[in-house]
């Protein structure tokens, strides 16, 4: 098994830490922060002398907010770990509404910390490290090159006098085992700046914690307002167009009945039996777009009536309450879905439907006996389901080996409104 | 059973009412009062004391089932009551709670849809006021599909008869409409009151008791 080696501190741990790459990302880290560190000084000197306040203040969090992106991504070297961003994503477009949220942000001051830290403390100091555990030994290695330049004798890193090759060559022994020294430290230092970088620019837990409520709420609010246009549309077609719609079969009965036997009375008669079915068919759609029993009854009851309608006799065993709306919904169209899916391609005989509600959760399961082959990932209908339940925490299983049988079953954790 | 039946309707949809009426007229009924809420149902009810009260399921202010809820409510009061409940939608809750009140006799359940078959309607309307049973055609087929025990000892003609039963056909009818004897009707129908598990006894509303075997 191999281990996936993701910061410095993980790679001292291992053999063979010189051989790998590691040395040289965390020299590279901290080097890099000179380019970094050093504009950032000199933004802060020019913005102290604004007014703070009035002018300085939305400049320096812009400044801290645009610095810890680029930290971030340069945090890259020495941590494969990511650090996504942790502030979160303005309600209402607009720079007022971003820089009122940022300022809200416990994040925003982190990273302006990071900033003021980062310009005057910690880029001249990961500089200092890389010089004495790069630049010494290096200038210790180079010492028979000096000599060779100079002819004569050579400074060793400007302090010790050599005068011969036997010297220069030993000195640049030994800075070649400095080096391999040195680079110890360094990368212990370089993790520890990384760790420093993280835990003041990455997201904490709280803030993803608040993020991923966020995304489900809104998720919620989507299917929720999706439902309520359901129902928005089927009590519309129901007050408005199937009532018209019985009103004019009603009429044309009547017609019917006063018209005297010929040619006119047998198109009346079409027009009155061709009314029925479009009535007939806008019956069933409008059942289809939301039944109202669902919202009358319940769950269990819809479903006894969805097992009715099943063109593949259903056995049905429902002991449902009464559950919260989106719940009761979700469940219904999934059932009625796996329903439909059995009598269209499973060829089954028949089909076995439990609904039960215990201990917080809603159980269902639709069992057939057809050929099975049925997969989640095959049917957009499937997906879309289990799509719809994973809103409200449930899940869609489906076991249908080749052959049968198939069973779906249906989970989510609710709560029950009455008996 | 009186020729002109003294109504109250119960429907919210002012073109379905004023459309009603006017054929309940035609047929020479009197609407006594024409409604649009469950409650000034139960008010006009209360008034005028119809022979037969005529309501759609989803009326104001909910938009859910007020209408059957009112139904209900009176046929719990009054099991005499002749109820005929007009809805939307083929299903055998709303039906089975309605013949749940009193003894099963003198409701009726119909599809909106039926209204445009006017004859079928008013023959549907008069059997009600008599104290008969009416199911929707389309409810009862829904349920006859369904395999449920009792069901699957009768024959394919005995679930025949018993669909024309829950239709609240007579004997008679149910003979011309199958092209057989009245004899052979009723031989069916003891068959099928047997296989329903449904002793003979001094009950004339066994014919209902195998109808709401169905619906329960």
């Amino acid at each position: 098994m191999t281990v996936v080696v993701r910061n410095p501190w993980q790679a001292l741990a291992r053999s063979g830490f010189l051989r790998g790459v590691w040395p040289w990302r965390s020299a590279g880290y901290l080097a890099s922060s000179v380019l970094t560190g050093l504009p950032a000084l000199v933004a802060l000197v020019v913005l102290a002398g604004f007014s703070l306040v009035l002018v300085g203040l939305p400049l320096l969090v812009l400044g801290g907010v645009s610095l810890a992106v680029v930290e971030r991504r340069r945090l890259g070297m020495a941590d494969a770990e990511p650090a996504p961003s942790p502030h979160r994503t303005p309600a209402e477009p607009g720079l007022a509404a971003w820089l009122r949220l940022r300022l809200a942000e416990q994040a925003t001051w982190r990273e302006f910390a990071y900033g003021l830290l980062h310009a005057l403390v910690l880029w001249p100091l990961d500089l200092l490290a890389v010089g004495v555990a790069i630049g010494l030994p290096l200038g210790m290695a180079a010492a028979p090159l000096q000599l060779a330049l100079d002819g004569h004798e050579a400074r060793v890193v400007k302090t010790v006098l050599v005068t011969g090759y036997p010297q220069a060559f030993a000195a640049a022994a030994a800075g070649a085992v400095l080096l391999a020294v040195l680079l110890y430290p360094l990368a212990a230092l370089a993790g520890a700046r990384a760790q420093l970088t993280r835990l003041l620019l990455a997201p904490r837990e709280g803030e993803l914690r608040d993020r991923l409520t966020e995304v489900t709420r809104s998720r919620a609010r989507l299917v929720a307002a999706f439902e309520a246009e359901r129902r928005r549309i089927e009590r519309d077609l129901h007050d408005g167009a199937q009532q018209r719609l019985v009103a004019l079969t009603m009429t044309l009965g009547l017609a019917r009945l006063d018209a005297p036997a010929g040619p006119q009375a047998d198109r009346l008669e079409a027009a009155h039996g061709e009314a029925g079915r479009v009535l007939t068919e806008l019956r069933e759609l409008i059942h289809g777009i939301h039944p109202q029993v669902l919202s009358d009854y319940g769950l269990g009851a819809a479903l006894a009536d969805a097992a009715d309608r099943s063109p593949v006799p259903v056995e049905a065993d429902l002991r449902l309450p009464r559950l919260d709306r989106s719940v009761e919904t979700a469940a219904y169209f999934a059932v009625n879905e796996a329903l439909a899916n059995a009598a269209k391609h499973s060829g089954a005989d028949r089909i076995r439907l439990d609904g039960r509600y215990e201990d917080g959760l809603l159980f269902i399961e639709v069992r057939d006996d057809g050929r099975g082959g049925a997969a989640a990932a095959k049917g957009t209908g499937l997906t879309g389901l289990a799509d719809r339940l994973a809103v409200l925490d449930g899940t869609l299983t489906i076991t249908s080996p080749t052959g049968g049988p198939t069973s779906l079953r249906v989970e989510i954790p609710c709560r029950a409104l009455c008996g | 059973m009186p020729s002109s039946l003294r109504i109250v309707l119960a429907e919210d949809s002012v073109l379905l009412r004023e459309g009603l009426i006017g054929l309940l007229t035609r047929f020479g009924h009197e609407t006594v009062a024409a409604v649009g809420d469950a409650d000034a149902l139960k008010d006009a009810v209360t008034a005028h004391d119809p022979d037969i009260v005529v309501t759609d399921v989803r009326m104001p202010p909910g938009f859910q089932d007020e209408g059957l809820r009112a139904a209900v409510a009176l046929r719990t009061e009054r099991p005499a009551l002749p109820v005929l409940v007009l809805s939307q939608y083929v299903q055998r809750t709303y039906a089975g709670e309605l013949l749940d009140t009193g003894d099963g006799t003198g409701v009726g359940y119909l599809l909106k849809d039926r209204v445009g078959q006017i004859e079928e309607f008013i023959d549907a309307l008069a059997r009600v006021a008599a104290g008969g049973t009416v199911v929707d055609p389309e409810v009862v087929r829904q349920l006859l599909r369904r395999r449920r025990d009792p069901l699957q000892a009768l024959t394919p003609r005995e679930r025949e008869v018993l669909a024309l039963v829950a239709e609240g056909r007579s004997n008679a009818a149910i003979a011309r409409h199958l092209v057989i004897s009245e004899a052979a009707v009723g031989k069916h129908i003891g068959n099928i009151l047997g296989k329903l598990d449904l002793p003979p006894a001094e009950d004339t509303h066994r014919r209902v008791l195998a109808v709401l075997a169905y619906l329960r």
